[in-house]
């Protein structure tokens, strides 16, 4: 039994090993990043002043649609499957994933899905140019030829996405050592639990939706065309019918890391255990009856309007609960900032600024006005990279030396903190004064009036490209020349079954199932 | 550990997905139809309209219909209505006609597809006799006047001046033959 990692190249090819696994999906969704930081970098490079500088509005377009695409499948959503490959058979006490050979498959399909996706920039009529939510007819009767590889990428992600999810889920509720209750479980693995269902409800929507373009585009059905009986609309509806749940995809195992983090360095455990259980299966029901708030500018019946506002305003529930247990949990605690900690809290601090411009956005009437303005793009880089991306880092710095069994270097960790703090609230605060004073979203160009805050907000975007840099360089050094990490726990103050593993863990950990209390 | 439980939670999850799959391709479309339906919104005409003996005409009331006629991809067929734009009171039944030539070498058949805006307009425009409710044949190089017979209803909410009827004419000559019932073009009159 007791058998190391196969040598050489085989041992990635032919991996089914979790943590290898779980290690592949991290350093491919860091390359992801780095790649749709890239795009990031060159949307910000041009918007620093007004006129055409750098590259063609065509170009600009694509890159908006790609960095969109890549940030979000690519570099966040596989990021988080990585952390479950890693986390959640050492968190339930099993020796591994359920299903090792598709595990394999799933992660193996994604470089395959995101070259189909990159080769179009190298291709003619260039790369998708309809914005990550391809909206129709943009993305069927307009697109460029290049759309049928975008489909077809898509089906790939999503055929990974859907693969680690049935893995998660079957891993979850079959293989959890004796005594481990379901209410015992961390709170990570409850939230990849009801993630894990989110994605295989609506992943094959989106699959149906892309394949709906695919037979407008190339069999004359007509789904999304009005001039053959179809709908735009309806693309819409489908659309969003994934795509909200999506943002809670992306968001939910980040609430479970900082539930995992904050008790650590409070030296307490996890305020309302139980009410953060509830809270986030609330907010994983009530994301599949609000899609509509996306759309509230397509001519809904009023009726519509209002049924989909106070739905969207009801999530502020059981979110203001998570956030509330996330500040109870700390008040009172004996608190240390380590650099895990610093990202948690700066996560919920500008988490909770961006669920509150997420309420403004879903009021119907003040929607009409902030639709595909800044303020949008203000609103969900504040959930999606304050929230996702800073939820991240937290969790790599935080389990990084039970991985390796290295220490990273505390001050560089916490200098690529405060470097991305000031980096993304330099980026993104402005953006929300440039979406109230009217600057819409996704233009290669704006009026002069708004160049001020466009300079502003592009220095911070190369200081948080900056730090993500230096946060690759403190992994690496760890991995390479790191300290040791103390033998079992790093954080004193650190609950958990992989706690009580030596760092780095063994290659199979558990082949007994432990004792749970 | 024993492997059937796992399995029997992975066969159950991708039934789910399929059936989801299956869900947003077939069921959403259909669903979102008939609540546009129900809501009134879409532009979507509806089927043959038979007018009572009692139609009221509304006399004081002048309403413009114009007509958009489109072809559908590469279809290669001249398509025109014969006039643009008429003025019809409420409740008066009228006749246009739409003109339709085939040029190519082939005999074809077309299929049109109407819509109407505004949307809140198309519950309100009644056809009584159509081209649309039925295939258009035309032999190669042949043309035809192919008619229209429509009611506005005097319900027409009162801030709707003018209606636009749009057709978009498909090319089905390939379909024909495959499934002459089920036509799935037709149903959308």
């Amino acid at each position: 039994m007791a058998h190391g990692p196969a040598k050489g190249i085989g041992r990635w090819l032919y991996a089914t090993n979790h943590k290898d696994i779980g290690t592949m999906y991290l350093w491919f969704s860091f390359a992801m990043f780095i790649l749709g930081g890239a795009f990031a970098m060159i949307i910000r490079a041009e918007l620093f002043a007004p006129g055409m500088q750098l590259i063609k509005p065509e170009f600009f377009n694509q890159m908006t649609t790609m960095h969109g695409l890549i940030m979000v499948f690519g570099a966040i959503m596989p990021a988080f499957v990585g952390l479950a490959n890693w986390l959640i058979p050492m968190q339930i006490g099993a020796p591994d994933m359920a299903l090792p050979r598709m595990n394999n498959l799933s992660f193996w399909i994604l470089p395959f899905g995101f070259s189909l996706l990159a080769a179009t920039l190298f291709m003619e009529g260039g790369a998708p140019n309809f914005g990550w939510t391809f909206y129709a007819p943009l993305s069927t009767t307009y697109a460029p030829p290049t759309v049928n590889f975008f489909i077809f990428g898509v089906h790939i992600i999503g055929a990974s996405s859907i693969m680690g999810s049935i893995n998660i889920i079957a891993t979850v509720l079959n293989l959890r050592a004796p005594g481990m209750t379901l209410m015992k479980m961390p709170l990570f693995v409850w939230t990849w639990l009801i993630t894990a269902f989110l994605l295989v409800a609506v992943m094959p929507v989106l699959a149906g939706a892309v394949t709906m373009m695919l037979m407008d585009i190339n069999f004359g059905t007509s789904f999304f065309d009005a001039a053959g009986g179809g709908d735009p609309v309806l693309f819409q509806h489908v659309f969003w019918f994934f795509g909200h749940p999506e943002v809670y995809i992306i968001i939910l195992p980040a609430f479970g890391v900082i539930s995992a983090i904050i008790p650590t360095f409070s030296r307490k455990p996890l305020f309302g255990y139980s009410s953060m259980v509830y809270a986030t299966s609330a907010i994983a029901f009530l994301s599949f009856i609000v899609w509509a708030h996306h759309m509230y500018t397509v001519g809904m019946p009023l009726a519509g309007e209002l049924y989909f506002m106070y739905a969207t305003m009801l999530i502020a529930v059981p979110t203001g609960v998570k956030v509330f247990n996330w500040i109870a949990t700390m008040f009172g605690g004996a608190i240390s900032y380590e650099t895990p900690m610093l990202f948690s809290i700066a996560f919920v601090i500008l988490f909770t600024i961006g669920g509150f411009t997420g309420l403004m956005l879903a009021m119907a009437p003040a929607d009409i006005q902030y639709h595909d303005s800044y303020f949008v793009v203000a609103h969900f880089h504040y959930v999606m990279v304050a929230g996702a991306v800073f939820s991240m880092s937290a969790a790599v710095y935080y389990w990084l030396p039970k991985w390796t069994g290295k220490m990273y270097s505390e001050a560089m960790g916490k200098t690529h903190f405060w470097l991305a703090f000031i980096g993304f609230n330099v980026t993104f605060f402005p953006q929300h004064f440039l979406g109230l004073a009217g600057m819409p979203r996704r233009y290669a160009d704006y009026a002069l009036q708004f160049t001020e805050w466009n300079m502003v907000s592009t220095v911070g975007a190369f200081i948080y490209g900056a730090a993500q840099i230096l946060f690759l360089y403190n992994v690496i050094r760890t991995i390479v020349a790191g300290t040791p990490a103390p033998e079992e726990k790093t954080w004193e103050g650190a609950e958990g079954l992989e706690w009580t593993l030596p760092s780095p863990p063994p290659f199979h950990s558990f082949s007994t199932p432990p004792e749970v209390k | 550990m024993s492997a059937r439980p796992i399995r029997k939670t992975a066969i159950k999850l991708l039934f789910t997905v399929v059936l989801m799959f299956l869900f947003a391709v077939f069921v959403m479309p259909p669903l979102y139809d008939v609540f546009c339906e129900i809501a009134g919104i879409g532009g979507k005409t509806e089927g043959q309209y038979e007018e009572s003996e009692d139609q009221i005409v509304d006399s004081e009331r002048v309403v413009r219909v114009q007509f958009v006629a489109t072809n559908n991809g590469a279809m290669p067929w001249e398509f025109s209505p014969t006039e643009y734009q008429v003025k019809v009171n409420p409740g008066a039944s009228t006749a246009v006609e739409f003109y339709a030539r085939n040029p190519t070498r082939r005999d074809m058949v077309a299929q049109a597809i109407p819509n109407v805006a505004p949307a809140n307009a198309a519950p309100y425009f009644h056809k009584t006799e159509c081209f649309c409710f039925n295939q258009q044949e035309l032999k190669a190089g042949e043309e035809a006047n192919m008619g229209l017979v429509f009611i506005v209803d005097p319900e027409l909410p009162a801030n709707v001046n003018t209606i636009t009827l749009s057709y978009t004419l498909f090319d089905i000559t390939n379909r024909e033959g495959e499934d002459n019932q089920s036509e799935p073009l037709a149903s959308l009159n």
